[in-house]
């Protein structure tokens, strides 16, 4: 079955905190931090892998500092394990 | 993070993986406006689009007064500043000069509806060939948020502390529907940029603009309904709920004119 991994990429120092990725986000995978930056604010962060790259944090970003890459693993592992018995 | 954690990191932030990045079209310089303002949601997407179009060289955007007063910074395209209310007027004169190129205005509510009042109207009655990015915040963003003609009846401003009364201040101008009655005006579309569907179809509605302004069909009008979380007193998720449970309800959404046979 093919995979669906998403990843974001924040631009911390350019984040001001407004949160609405984090509203956005179908699989709760942002979270504010507890610490800020440069500026003050308390900026976004990722808090789990269960991105699928919907975009929709960047999206709604005014400031545009998230980045969304999507990779599909086709490639189902059983098929490594058959290479193994052959030889 | 773990080294395997690592590796997935390089293996997927790669190129041919992105799914969105920053346009081109948006210059490195921060943006100034305050967090989760819609200003930044809107120039971004404008931007998206006319990276997409591949006409960052064949545009001229006009910036107002407002608090997009400095748009010119953060546009990474041929930009002219106007005076308040005047942008109509000032891109009517560049497209005539330079009718091969895109104009767009980008212009806030005060702007655009109070000030700009006949600016606006005589160029869409003039059938101006250009596009207008209408963002209505229902307040005066920079000023520190005076009543706008756009205000919701009942809306607590700086002006209008105890509510918007329509008895002695009037109804809110829905200039979308104002305009979209003029024979020059063919296309009006009202969207918002709050959730992630809704800056979506904002996306469609430049895009559409555009492509009309280059089959000379005439003034195209893109309303944005957003928030302004300063002036009203509220956390960015909070301004975005108004948006949806009061904004929408009075601007409801959606195509207004569109050009015959569309
Ligand atoms: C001729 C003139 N009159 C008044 C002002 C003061 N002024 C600056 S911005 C502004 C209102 C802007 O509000 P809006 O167009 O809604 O934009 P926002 O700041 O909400 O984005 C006013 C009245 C001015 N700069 N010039
Ligand atoms: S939407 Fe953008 S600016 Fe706002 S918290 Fe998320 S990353 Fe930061
Ligand atoms: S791309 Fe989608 S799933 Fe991934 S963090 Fe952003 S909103 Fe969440
Ligand atoms: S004052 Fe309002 S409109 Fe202006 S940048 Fe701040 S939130 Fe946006």
């Amino acid at each position: 079955m093919a995979k669906v991994i998403g990843k974001i990429i924040i631009d911390i120092e350019h984040c001001k905190g407004c949160e609405l990725c984090v509203e956005s986000c179908p699989h709760d995978c942002i979270s504010i931090a507890d610490t800020i930056n440069a500026k003050g604010y308390q900026y976004a962060i990722m808090v789990n892998d269960h991105c699928t790259g919907c975009v929709n944090c960047a999206l709604v970003c005014p400031d545009a500092v998230i980045s969304v890459y999507r990779k599909v693993v086709r490639e189902p592992k059983p098929a490594k394990i058959k290479e193994v018995e052959i030889s | 993070m773990s080294d395997i954690e690592m590796l997935e990191m390089d293996d997927v932030c790669i190129k041919e993986n992105e799914m969105y990045y920053k346009p081109s079209t948006l210059t490195d310089t921060p943006m100034h406006y305050c967090p989760g303002c819609g200003h930044g949601t809107a120039h971004k997407v404008l931007m998206e689009v006319v990276e997409e179009m591949g006409i960052e060289n064949d545009i001229i955007g006009v910036a107002p007064v407002g608090c997009s007063v400095f748009a010119y910074h953060y546009m990474n395209v041929d930009m002219q500043q106007a005076a308040h209310g005047r942008a109509c007027a000032v891109a009517t004169g560049i497209k005539r000069c330079y009718p091969e190129r895109f104009v767009f205005t980008y212009q806030g509510d005060g702007d655009l509806a109070a000030i700009g009042t006949a600016e606006t109207i005589h160029a869409a009655n003039r059938g101006e060939n250009i596009l207008v990015v209408f963002i209505n915040n229902g307040i005066y963003g920079m000023t520190s948020g005076q009543m706008a003609p756009t205000t919701l009846p009942g809306m607590v401003s700086t002006t209008s502390p105890f509510g918007r009364d329509v008895a002695t201040m009037g109804h809110p101008l829905k200039i979308s529907e104002l305009l979209a009655q003029l024979p020059g005006v063919a296309y009006v579309t009202r969207q918002s940029v709050h959730e992630a569907n809704n800056v979506k179809r904002t996306k469609k509605a430049f895009a559409k603009a555009l492509e009309y302004q280059k089959r000379g069909l005439g003034f195209c009008l893109v309303e944005i309904v957003t928030n302004c979380p300063s002036n009203w007193k509220m956390t960015p998720l909070q301004s975005n709920k108004f948006v949806t449970d009061k904004m929408i309800p009075f601007y409801p959404l959606g195509d207004i004119k569109v050009p015959e046979g569309k």
